[in-house]
């Protein structure tokens, strides 16, 4: 049968033309047909601007006719048109009255909001002609793609290692050795290495479009170009960045992420996405006009009653995410990269914005946190959240959350950070911390996988910048060291930056390996910042967001450096993946509740079975009984982790095990490569089965099991 | 051009493939396979598939699979290749660096 309504029924300079369908919003392909759809409740006309590609004019600029709207939504449905070869923009029309929220400008040509395919910044840092009238370029996608198998991995929360990653700093650096150095591509060619290192999930920081001219300027220091690397300024919600494409330049950027996540999910990789609905990149007042401002400024922004932008973001503009037609763009998005690009989870950037109202006030039920945590094509999506925002509201540990937003956990990144420094005022806070924050996440039932931890992330210090500086040094980002986290609870061991003293770099190089087991043996979802296993440096800049260089991009030299390093973390990846008794999906309860002769959990000091022995607050161990954690009815092992944060060695006494078991040491970072750790279930017997030695500022880990039988 | 110790027959792409000219394409390949051929296209002049041809070439393997024939690519230029290896079409295509080497295949 043939649909009797696939006629046109106008003509507008030699296209034909009918009514759209206005939902759904943006470009789409209807068989010979593209449907054009943009919404704006307060616009009074709108104009389809069509360009062939790359062109400064238009060929055309069609009308909407009053027959081509429906309530606020323009729509028109065009024939044939070649849409390989055709960007699209819109005029809209309609009152300039900033006071009262509204800045149509019809001489401007806009960006669809709801653009899949964005060119015009399609090689990264070509410069664009700042002369043209239209700067980012909405095109019709492609949006089939032979998916085969492939499907969002759904890897149980608690099973995921989190690594932290920037598409363009992964792979930019001439010793990265792949050949499409900064692009999704690039990300592909190192498969091999993130199963190598053993991670199963990749968060990438901001791959929606942007522009990284933004704010582009010269660094007063060294006269470098600095650019908007980290992107983290969205110019459209449903568009991958083409510059990160390989295939940029052909706008093949959505093929070209597509196959980067079916790759990855293939070797057990899932992808989470950062993804940024607290501002645009448009700015404040006085920045561009780009979509949002134009299309409907008083729907897409939160203003003050005098028309000005609120500014909870620290970037210029709020997106009004709690106005109905917003929570909607946010969301179809959302489904849209999980529909379409198969994505597993999204970290949502100063998502305490998303809380709050249209006047700015938080709320306590904010309906797009509810929507998302109820949503059923993201039913089975990580949402995580970064639970603060620029705004002053801090909600680490009351996020609205209706049992599916997991949290960033600050708390745990100030606390080991502290400990590791060797603060005597943190112990107790330390311990919540590695049982899974309970204090934060167990009241409200949220479990343990509702604290993502983190001992570093792009924002801050690298881990080996954290144990080399005690100040930031961001000079070369051109605003007098101004800029970046004033808070950092580093220390440098003992030298400010790049040391030749041994005994310094011996020690940084320990204490690396202690974040790194503080992280993988604590409950919660470990976050790993991409390069620290490496031992990568941003030379002391612990806000590298401008430095497209060798300052933010890894040095893959470092491998081979650091070798050490990068052994450690591997092995204690592995062994976090092998023993389910470090990874639970709900708090301990500290009791022996089935009968096992042993608590699931117990904590225990320089003395067995007694917590508060101990030197300094600096000290302190404990036991996770494997009989908790059985898989497929085979028990695990039991591990004992000691800390010595104190700066002289202690003796620790260790529990007994049931008989026919025997401690093994599966780490001790206070010794020297190989033996700072072993290959996991490969571990040698502990000499003494009484007592362990753990060295100044050292974590020695023991795996309690039956004895080989040689 | 039909091979006829084979049942395969040769197609030869010209210096693009993209919207323009695609539909041509598309039909002749479609035409080999509807006669009970399978296909082997000659890319050798070819330096450059839009995303428009990239599609063309796997619904054309995809139709030639549910016929129980073959399509083969032969002589891909680097700049395809890269095209089709960063977006994964590489992987649905057997392909040959020479003509003589696919028919050599074919014939084993």
């Amino acid at each position: 049968m043939h649909r009797v309504d696939f006629f046109p029924t106008h003509e507008y300079q030699g296209l034909k033309l009918r009514a759209g369908r206005p939902y759904p919003f943006g470009a789409t392909v209807l068989g010979n047909m593209v449907n054009f759809s943009v919404y704006s409740r307060y616009a009074t006309d709108c104009t389809l601007v069509l360009f062939h590609n790359h062109e400064e004019k238009p060929f055309v600029e069609i009308p909407f006719f009053k027959e081509f709207r429906l309530g606020n939504v323009f729509s028109m449905i065009i024939f044939d048109l070649d849409y390989e070869n055709i960007e699209y923009g819109f005029r809209m029309d309609g009152p300039f009255q900033p006071e009262e929220g509204h800045r149509f400008d019809k001489t401007k040509i806009l960006l669809d909001p709801y653009a899949k395919l964005i060119v015009g910044r399609d090689v990264w840092g070509q410069e664009p002609n700042w002369d043209s009238l239209y700067q980012y370029r909405a095109r019709v996608v492609f949006d089939d793609f032979d998916w085969e198998d492939d499907v969002p991995m759904e890897i149980p929360v608690n099973d995921l290692i989190v690594y932290e990653m920037h598409v363009r700093n992964f792979t930019c650096g001439a010793a990265s050795g792949v050949k499409h150095r900064g692009t999704f591509a690039g990300i592909i060619e190192k498969i091999p290495y993130l199963k190598e290192l053993g991670v199963n999930c990749v968060e990438l920081m901001p791959i929606h479009e942007f522009d990284e001219f933004e704010n582009h300027r010269l660094s007063p220091v060294d006269g470098r170009e600095l650019f908007n690397l980290w992107g983290y300024s969205n110019v459209g919600f449903f568009a991958p960045k083409a510059a990160y494409a390989s295939s940029g330049k052909f706008a093949m950027q959505v093929d070209e992420l597509k196959n980067m996540v079916k790759r990855l999910h293939k070797n057990g990789i899932e992808v989470i996405l950062d993804v940024v609905f607290n501002h645009t990149a448009e700015g404040n007042e006085q920045g561009p006009y780009i979509s949002y401002r134009g299309i409907d400024n008083k729907t897409y922004y939160m203003l003050t009653p005098e028309g000005y932008y609120y500014n909870f973001s620290g970037c210029g503009n709020t997106l009004n995410c709690n106005n109905p037609n917003v929570r909607d763009m946010i969301v179809e998005s959302l489904r849209y990269w999980v529909t379409d690009y198969h994505i597993d989870g999204f970290r949502f950037d100063l998502a305490a914005i998303l809380g709050r109202d249209q006047n700015g006030n938080p709320m306590s039920n904010p309906p797009l946190l509810e929507s998302l945590a109820h949503d059923p094509i993201l039913g089975k999506t990580k949402l995580i959240a970064e639970a603060w925002d620029a705004g002053g509201l801090y909600q680490v540990g009351s996020f609205p959350s209706w049992g599916r937003w997991a949290e960033w956990n600050g708390r745990f990144r100030d606390s080991m950070r502290r400990f590791l420094k060797s603060d005597e005022q943190v112990l107790s806070d330390v311990k919540e911390r590695i049982i899974g924050s309970p204090d934060l996440y167990a009241s409200q039932g949220r479990g343990i996988k509702a604290s993502v931890n983190f001992i570093t992330a792009h924002d801050g210090f690298t881990l080996m910048d954290l144990v080399s500086y005690n100040s930031k040094h961001n000079e070369a980002n051109g605003e007098d060291n101004r800029d970046g986290e004033n808070h950092n609870n580093s220390w440098n061991c003992g030298c400010e930056g790049d040391s030749d003293d041994p005994a310094i770099n011996s020690l940084r190089h320990r204490q690396v390996k202690n974040a790194i087991t503080m992280l993988m043996v604590s409950q919660g979802i470990p976050m790993v910042l991409s390069g620290d296993e490496m031992g990568n440096s941003q030379q002391g800049n612990n806000n590298a967001y401008c430095q497209d260089n060798e300052i933010a991009w890894l040095d893959w030299n470092n491998l081979e450096k650091n070798a050490d390093i990068f052994r450690y973390f591997k092995q204690i990846i592995k062994f976090r993946r092998m023993h389910k008794v470090l990874r639970y999906e709900d708090h301990l309860r500290h009791c022996d509740y089935l009968g096992h002769g042993y608590p699931d959990f117990s904590w225990h000091g320089v003395k067995a079975w007694q917590p508060e022995s101990g030197y300094n607050n600096l000290t302190v161990a404990f036991m996770l009984n494997g009989r908790y954690a059985e898989t497929d009815g085979v028990p695990d092992d039991f591990i004992y982790v000691a800390m010595n944060m104190h700066w002289e060695m202690h003796g620790f006494e260790l529990p007994q095990l049931p008989d026919g078991m025997a401690w093994h040491v599966f780490a001790n970072t206070g010794m020297p490569t190989p033996e700072d750790i072993f290959e996991p279930d490969e571990e040698p017997l502990t000499e003494n089965q009484n007592e362990v030695l753990v060295g100044p500022r050292s974590i020695i880990i023991l795996v309690g099991k039956g004895k080989k039988v040689k | 051009m039909k091979d006829d110790s084979m049942d395969i027959e040769k197609y030869q792409i010209g210096k693009e493939l993209d919207s323009f000219n695609y539909q041509q394409v598309q039909d002749d390949i479609l035409a080999i396979l509807e006669k009970g051929c399978s296909a082997v296209i000659d890319m050798t002049a070819c330096n450059y598939v839009s995303s428009t041809g990239l599609r063309v070439l796997l619904y054309s393997k995809k139709v030639a699979a549910s016929k129980g024939l073959k399509l083969y690519l032969v002589g891909i230029s680097h700049e395809v290749k890269d095209i089709m290896d960063v977006t994964g079409f590489d992987t649905f295509f057997d392909s040959f660096n020479t003509m003589e080497e696919c028919l050599e295949k074919v014939k084993n």
